[in-house]
């Protein structure tokens, strides 16, 4: 991003953005533009398969930063997400050593040599000018302990690691975390964040996205299923389709050779859309043919 | 760049006590965070204001509304009254016993023999819904002993293992083998740890459950305080989170704070619909998954049966186990005869009384095993 030469505006985030492809709405656009200027990380919220961890991916190919993803699960801690010794390799060299009848001296262990860098680590020392994005994904799946220990790394961007002293960014890197609210992100690292909440895409932007995604579907197809999608969203259903959903959809159709949508060829792909049986049952119940017609 | 306007700095501070009176958390930082915000956006457009204060101020979608609501008010021509939802601070209890120089039956019920025990032995046993309000607050202390923590399962997080069990402890050995000149004399191991699931209590607040409610919340909130991966809801005609609410130490706040967030406390049911909103905004993208769900209800509802049954059994698909609560189970001959009581009871795992303080241990209990 070319911050130096004139001032960074909401707009030209956006045009990068879809330039790269990804179209956002105005609030996104606002929040990663803030999070850029402000330098704090980025907080994404929002049903399954609205395009959170896309917002990453993006970013990277728009900046040329190095893509760092820490995908978060149960348990995960410090050896997993910031560093951990070689102890396998450590093990052989101490015996290596001693074959030899040398001396074992500890600092030779615990060198950079044995270090196996973990996410967390590769996204704070890192020696690329350009900062790369660190992606922390689901972070509601890890626990309160991990949480604590990740506000203290994205508060300064330093990692300590005992043997070897302390490590930091010379650029921090662009940090977006992702959540699927199955549990309150704690309040203090929601406060260092910026927040986003990522809705479905209205008509006209699911459109713009199919086109840019899908782009072998003709504009009929597109629209068919851009005008099934959102009339799928008012049914209820226990998953109700995100757009990557709705891409899925528009390229299996496509691949089956349809340029338009029937109650056939829904019959046949409502697998790529819908994901549980209840929901399938209630879009038969509603009449295949209404999603086909449209509103 | 600095705010436009002289006057940005108060509007801003202005702008937070508004969302702050409405009862949305803003910290100073987020304040802070807001002004510098809206130096890097700037204040011309209405569209930017906005997002601005959406990407600092708002940290959940709840707050969405107020923000919006407080926002129109602030920015777009002042005057227009914020709507204050209706709120039912605290249920009052229907079934207080009459009092005391009232010489009816009832009193035949408070034995003399009470004397005799200590009058903690007396209450664990009674019902709530012949509690006087002195008696309340004491159910309340004992409460305060009343443990809720889920059962344990594996972790992924390992722990040190005495014996020779579980996988080799690489980091152990190294250093072990420093301190003998390089050789892993001594092996170490690890093996999983457990950890309790996370429980989710799910509370009615229906007009027919308001006699227990009124203790039941009490006993929501020594849970959530307990610190032990507790979240809880009240069912009524929708769907409330109050875990943020009754977090808070003090249960006279905490309770006044849920019941202002409750706002159909005390009006109908409609269980089938409150569970699936619980199922689709929270229980099945991982809330409920392996957790303790607890459905505290009376079964009665208004919703259609077959709505409940779904959902109880989407319920029961992701949850460890679900245990139902209903307080008038302890009564003599009752039988699950309300229609959504039936309706839910094949997916229950558990089926306890809750009518006492006696019974709400025996739940601990369960919850745990």
């Amino acid at each position: 991003m070319d911050r130096a030469a004139d001032r960074l505006t909401v707009a030209a985030v956006r045009a990068a953005l879809a330039e790269h492809g990804y179209l956002a709405d105005e609030g996104l656009t606002t929040a990663i533009f803030l999070a850029i200027e402000l330098a704090r990380p980025l907080l994404l919220e929002g049903e399954a398969g609205v395009g959170k961890t896309e917002v990453a991916k993006v970013l990277a190919r728009w900046t040329g930063g190095e893509l760092v993803r820490l995908q978060c699960y149960e348990g995960i801690d410090a050896s997993q997400a910031v560093y951990e010794w070689d102890y396998s390799r450590q093990l052989l060299h101490l015996r290596a050593v001693e074959a030899a009848h040398a001396e074992v001296v500890e600092d030779e262990l615990y060198s950079e040599r044995f270090l196996v860098r973990r996410p967390l680590l590769r996204a704070i020392d890192h020696h690329d000018p350009v900062a790369p994005v660190l992606l922390v994904d689901e972070v509601d799946r890890a626990d309160d302990e991990f949480e604590a220990f990740l506000l203290e790394i994205l508060s300064d961007y330093t990692v300590t690691i005992p043997e070897l002293g302390r490590f930091e960014a010379m650029v921090p890197p662009f940090v977006v975390l992702t959540s699927n609210r199955t549990r309150d992100v704690h309040d203090a690292l929601k406060r260092r964040c910026l927040y986003h909440w990522i809705d479905h895409p209205d008509f006209e932007r699911e459109l713009a996205i199919l086109r840019l995604k899908a782009p072998e579907a003709g504009e009929t197809l597109t629209r068919e299923v851009a005008t099934a999608a959102e009339v799928m969203r008012g049914l209820e259903l226990y998953k109700p389709p995100g757009v990557a959903e709705t891409i899925d959809w528009a390229n299996a159709l496509t691949r089956l050779g349809s340029d338009h949508l029937d109650a056939a060829t829904v019959l046949a792909t409502l697998g790529s859309v819908l994901k549980y049986r209840e929901d399938v049952e209630r879009v038969y119940a509603h009449g295949v043919e209404s999603l086909v017609a449209g509103r | 760049m600095s705010l436009a306007a002289p006057t940005g700095g108060a509007a801003v501070v202005g702008f937070v006590r508004a969302l702050r009176a409405e009862g949305m958390e803003v910290s100073a930082d987020s304040t802070v965070l807001f002004a510098r915000a809206l130096a890097a956006v700037g204040v011309a457009r209405r569209a930017d204001l906005y997002w601005a204060g959406r990407a600092t101020l708002v940290h959940r979608p709840e707050d969405v509304a107020i923000f919006e609501r407080v926002f129109e008010a602030c920015f777009d021509g002042g005057a227009r009254a914020v709507p204050v939802p209706a709120v039912t601070p605290e249920g009052t209890l229907g079934l207080d016993l009459p009092g005391g120089d009232d010489a009816s039956g009832e009193l035949e019920a408070l034995p003399v023999v009470q004397v005799r025990y200590s009058r903690a032995e007396v209450l664990r046993a009674r019902d709530f819904a012949t509690y006087s309000a002195a008696e309340h607050a004491e159910a309340r202390r004992l409460m305060a002993d009343v443990r809720l923590a889920g059962a344990l399962r594996r972790s992924r997080r390992t722990r040190a293992s005495r014996g020779h069990r579980g996988r080799p402890d690489l980091r152990a050995i190294v250093r072990r083998s420093l301190r003998a000149g390089g050789e892993p004399v001594r092996r170490s191991f690890r093996r999983p740890a457990t950890t309790p699931r996370r429980v989710v209590l799910l509370c009615d607040v229906s007009g027919s459950m308001e006699v227990y409610a009124r203790a039941l919340v009490r006993f929501l909130h020594v849970a959530v305080v307990a610190r032990g991966r507790v979240e809880a809801f009240a069912l009524g005609t929708r769907l409330t989170r109050i875990t943020r609410e009754l977090s808070s130490r003090d249960p006279d706040v905490a309770v006044a704070a849920a019941a202002r967030r409750v706002v159909d406390w005390s009006g109908g049911t409609r269980l089938g619909d409150a569970l699936r909103a619980f199922n689709d905004e929270w229980g099945v993208r991982g809330m409920a998954r392996g957790a303790v769900v607890v459905v505290v209800s009376d079964g009665w509802d208004r919703g259609d049966p077959e709505l409940l049954a779904a959902q109880m059994a989407r319920l029961a698909r992701v949850a460890h186990r679900v245990v139902w609560v209903n307080p008038l189970k302890a009564s003599e001959g009752y039988e699950p005869l309300a229609a959504g009581m039936a309706a839910a009871l094949p997916y229950v795992d558990e089926f306890v009384e809750g009518h006492s303080l006696a019974s709400l241990e025996v739940l601990a209990e369960v919850v745990a095993r």
